[in-house]
């Protein structure tokens, strides 16, 4: 799958790269977003020489609940319960940043024109970042979906990419999002009895265990790694904060006095630019560990859930399978509405079989994609690690060198 | 010539002549070219009749043998550690230096072996003080005594009512802290009183080092006693809640009261001039420290999620089931578990050579600024007897006509000794000016070789984190690409 260049020239690194096959017959990208007050519009960018479509090339504009409508389709359809729905994109979240913009622009009259200049470029670093970290993310579901072999030919699908009007989806209804909350707890409740009856194959009792307990590691995994960014990005503030002070500290009217930290022009000037760079590196860190590690292990935590539903359905299938099995028994020795049993433990039980057979083969993929996309990730980030680090051991050495030098 | 009682204003002058160092150069009479502030000094050639009114700092009259240069500060972090101790960074903070052309300072300092002494609320802290020097002034070459932290207040004090209202910068002690001391007091054992404790010994270990690279301080009986002797009378008036510490407050209430009630006519632009980079220095100087204070405190907070996630990933690792995907999870917990280790290193340097310094100099300058209050009350004072004289010339001049002969006689007398006091006035005043811009030119010598002392150590330690980093992410490299 080709990951496009959009006109923001911003989806190169993806934020989370599943490894997805090249296929020429149906190529979806982002190639555009607009970011506006309380919602993000994305060009969702179409290339196919299916028939299915009116023409080889087209783009339409969605919003975040046009996706989720989408996921959610795929969720209902029975059809699909045998394959693992690619997870939904998080909803744009950028209130922390615009609280933070707007918090700079009220405070702008106590600090100077260079600190304000500078927090606001931070800030709007900032903002880009999250904004290409969402655009990346619902550029990953439709690319998983246009890679999917069944997914891929959903109507609904094709009417997402195609249809140029407004799907008018509207947000859900408050009686719709409470129906969701209970499915939800009484999900988790069956999950819970579901996973207790131990499977007679192997393979999927294997899943079921390894899954139960990898989701609950990549969960706290991924919680952990926030922090650690987050206290990453603190430190580099801090660092900016105290390049400011440097700045302001090496002006010419400071050297009016003869205040400088060194006795010369130069070596103040060198160690201003000195922290000032590694407060960029420091942030370059944290915004690297944040795309490679973060998000990849975030990404996991959707997939590992996803896989998990499939499970809970395979489980309740065959919940319905016996229960099938059970009621036919019944009903043949009660001799009554037999034929209608065993039409219902038919279609169970093809069901079940069906689901398990897809199941088996999806869980595959899932394994050869996570595996693929920690390999890549976590290669990625150790270069880049040690392209920071050297980076920095470059800078500081000049720096000594001549402040050394100057003694 | 050197100090040999405490009242500095009194000094008679030594024979030169008997000085067979020769015409050395007085310390604070640097004459080097480069220096930015040389004109801020003033030229004092030693057969100058002033020489007796300045209180200087030259060469002592004992026969000493002028000792090579030694090297300049010794780094000390020239090997690779893993672990950077934040003691190293103590006593290489202020070693032996070479002073250009004068007097070769010659004297390390170190405060150590912080024991517990008594119990309950009053235990205290005893420090070793130890000193090595070569300098004539002391009896011996190494020597070290007990102190606790009461005394070296006490030393402060006693150097600040000696030397402040003069015009020298005394350096501050370090601050009290009853909640810091409580705690250990107490008998907590844990890490935050362990850094309390490591955090005041060097606070007290740079406070002795500054007092005695002050030349004037270095020779004063109080510092000598404090170093040498055995016994030390305890200094009882420190105490916070004494009633010496309430009158303390008191005055400084009163002084701040009376600061904004002096207005000077500044005849002295320079004196303006630095008044005002003081105080732009002073605001700078706070914000930068708070700066590198909130630095300090993420740096730990990232060690400590650091150390987190690197237990989290290993336990993913663990539950992953392809091997070589697990084994490679593994590798990146350790890494991480390592890298935080760095953090933790790095907030301490950050701490001790960063933060520290800039609270010292924080403190310093509210000491500088001290000084040039006293030079405005010393100004006021003769104002004050200028006034006081020409009323009374006033009076007298009105006794003039009448018939008291008596009373004449006395306003007479009054007034030749009001002369004598105004004479006296003016003569503190342009003391205090001179030895302030002496201090001041010393004090952003000292300043700027501090400063940048510490930038080149501080980056040191940074250097040394990168390339700890490098190995730890080379070794990993390999095995992430081991996946397959």
């Amino acid at each position: 799958m080709h990951y496009g260049m959009c006109c923001l020239c911003v989806l190169q690194p993806r934020a989370v790269n599943v490894d997805l096959q090249t296929d020429a017959t149906l190529q979806v990208d982002i190639s555009d977003a607009l970011s506006e007050r309380d919602k993000v519009k994305f060009t969702v960018h179409t290339k196919s020489t299916l028939p299915n479509f009116k023409q080889n090339e087209f783009s339409v504009v969605r919003q975040h609940e046009e996706f989720i409508w989408l996921h959610d389709s795929f969720v209902e359809n029975e059809d699909y319960a045998g394959y693992i729905i690619p997870p939904a994109p998080p909803r744009p979240d950028f209130d922390a940043s615009r609280e933070k913009l707007q918090k700079l622009g009220e405070g702008e009259g106590s600090m100077t024109k260079e600190e304000f200049t500078k927090m606001k470029q931070e800030l709007e670093a900032e903002y880009l970042a999250i904004f290409k970290k969402t655009v990346a993310m619902h550029e990953v579901f439709l690319c998983r979906v246009a890679a999917h072999p069944v997914l891929r030919k959903d109507l609904n699908f094709h009417v997402f990419l195609e249809y140029n009007q407004d799907l008018s989806v509207r947000g859900k209804n408050k009686k719709e999002k409470l129906e969701d909350f209970f499915k939800n707890v009484v999900k988790s409740a069956d999950g819970v009895l579901v996973a207790g009856v131990k499977d007679v194959d192997d393979f999927f009792e294997h899943e079921k265990t390894f899954l139960l307990e990898y989701h609950n590691r990549v969960k706290d995994a991924s919680a952990k790694s926030d922090k650690m960014i987050r206290s990453h990005k603190s430190a580099a503030d801090d660092i900016n904060r105290i390049a400011s002070s440097l700045y302001t500290l090496g002006t010419p009217a400071m050297f009016k006095f003869e205040f400088e930290f060194t006795s010369s022009v130069v070596e103040s000037g060198l160690l201003r630019f000195c922290f000032i760079a590694l407060q960029k590196i420091e942030a370059r860190v944290a915004a690297d560990e944040d795309l490679k590690l973060a998000d990849l292990l975030k990404y996991y935590l959707r997939e590992s859930q996803a896989a998990k539903d499939l499970l809970y359905r395979r489980s309740r299938a065959l919940v319905d399978y016996e229960n099938a099995n059970k009621a036919l028994d019944k009903a043949r020795a009660k001799n009554r509405d037999v034929l209608q049993a065993e039409t219902s433990q038919q279609l169970c039980c093809h069901k079940f079989e069906k689901i398990s057979e897809s199941a088996k083969q999806e869980l595959i993929d899932f394994k050869t994609r996570r595996v693929a996309a920690f390999r890549k990730n976590l290669v990625e980030l150790a270069e880049l690690e040690l392209k920071h680090a050297k980076g920095n051991l470059q800078l500081l050495q000049s720096c000594l060198g001549v402040l050394k030098g100057n003694t | 010539m050197c100090l040999s009682s405490s009242e500095p204003a009194s000094l008679p002058a030594e024979d030169i002549s008997t000085n067979s160092n020769g015409p050395k150069q007085d310390l604070l009479f640097d004459e080097d070219p480069e220096d930015l502030f040389a004109e801020a000094t003033e030229e004092v050639s030693l057969d100058s009749p002033e020489r007796d009114l300045l209180l200087s700092d030259g060469p002592s009259p004992a026969i000493t043998p002028i000792t090579p240069p030694t090297s300049v500060i010794t780094p000390c972090i020239g090997h690779s550690l893993l672990r950077i101790k934040f003691e190293q960074f103590q006593t290489c903070f202020l070693q032996i230096e070479e002073e250009e052309g004068g007097d070769l300072f010659d004297m390390n300092i170190s405060v150590s072996d912080p024991e517990k002494v008594g119990d309950g609320m009053n235990a205290y802290m005893a420090y070793k003080v130890t000193t090595k020097t070569s300098m004539s002034v002391f009896k011996r070459t190494e020597f070290s005594v007990k102190r606790r932290f009461s005394d070296f207040l006490g030393l402060h004090s006693k150097l600040a009512s000696k030397y402040l209202h003069v015009g020298y910068i005394v350096p501050p002690a370090p601050e009290k802290s009853i909640v810091g001391m409580t705690k250990v007091k107490v008998g907590k054992e844990d890490q935050s009183s362990n850094e309390f404790v490591e955090k005041r010994r060097s606070a007290l270990e740079r406070y002795l080092m500054r007092t005695v690279k002050h030349p004037v301080l270095l020779k004063d009986p109080d510092v000598l006693q404090f170093l040498e002797s055995s016994d030390l009378p305890r200094a009882v008036s420190t105490q916070a809640l004494s009633s010496a510490g309430l009158l303390r407050m008191v005055n400084k209430a009163a002084d701040a009261v009376n600061k904004m009630t002096i207005k000077m006519n500044e005849s002295d632009a320079w004196f303006e001039e630095k008044q005002q980079h003081f105080e732009n220095l002073d605001v700078q100087l706070r914000k930068l420290h708070a700066s590198v204070e909130s630095l300090v405190c993420h740096r730990k907070e990232l060690s400590v999620n650091t150390a987190q996630f690197a237990k989290s990933a290993a336990m993913l690792g663990n539950s992953e089931d392809h091997t070589a995907l697990s084994r490679a999870l593994s590798q990146l917990a350790e890494v991480e578990e390592k890298i935080d280790q760095l953090h933790q290193d790095q907030a301490n340097a950050d701490f001790y050579l960063f933060s520290e310094l800039l609270g010292d100099y924080v403190r310093l300058i509210t000491a500088v600024k001290g000084v040039f209050d006293h030079r405005m009350k010393t100004w006021q004072k003769w104002q004050d007897s200028q006034m006081l004289l020409q009323k009374k010339r006033e009076a007298e001049a009105k006794l003039q006509f009448t018939n008291k002969p008596d009373k004449l006689q006395q306003a007479k007398d009054e007034i030749k000794e009001l002369e004598g006091k105004v004479q006296q006035g003016e003569r503190d005043f342009e003391q205090i000016s001179k030895t302030i811009r002496k201090e001041v030119s010393r004090f952003e010598k000292d300043r700027v070789k501090d400063f940048k002392t510490i930038i080149i150590k501080y980056l040191e330690s940074l250097v040394q984190t990168q390339q700890q980093l490098i190995k730890y992410w080379e070794a990993f490299l390999p095995e992430a690409k081991a996946i397959s």
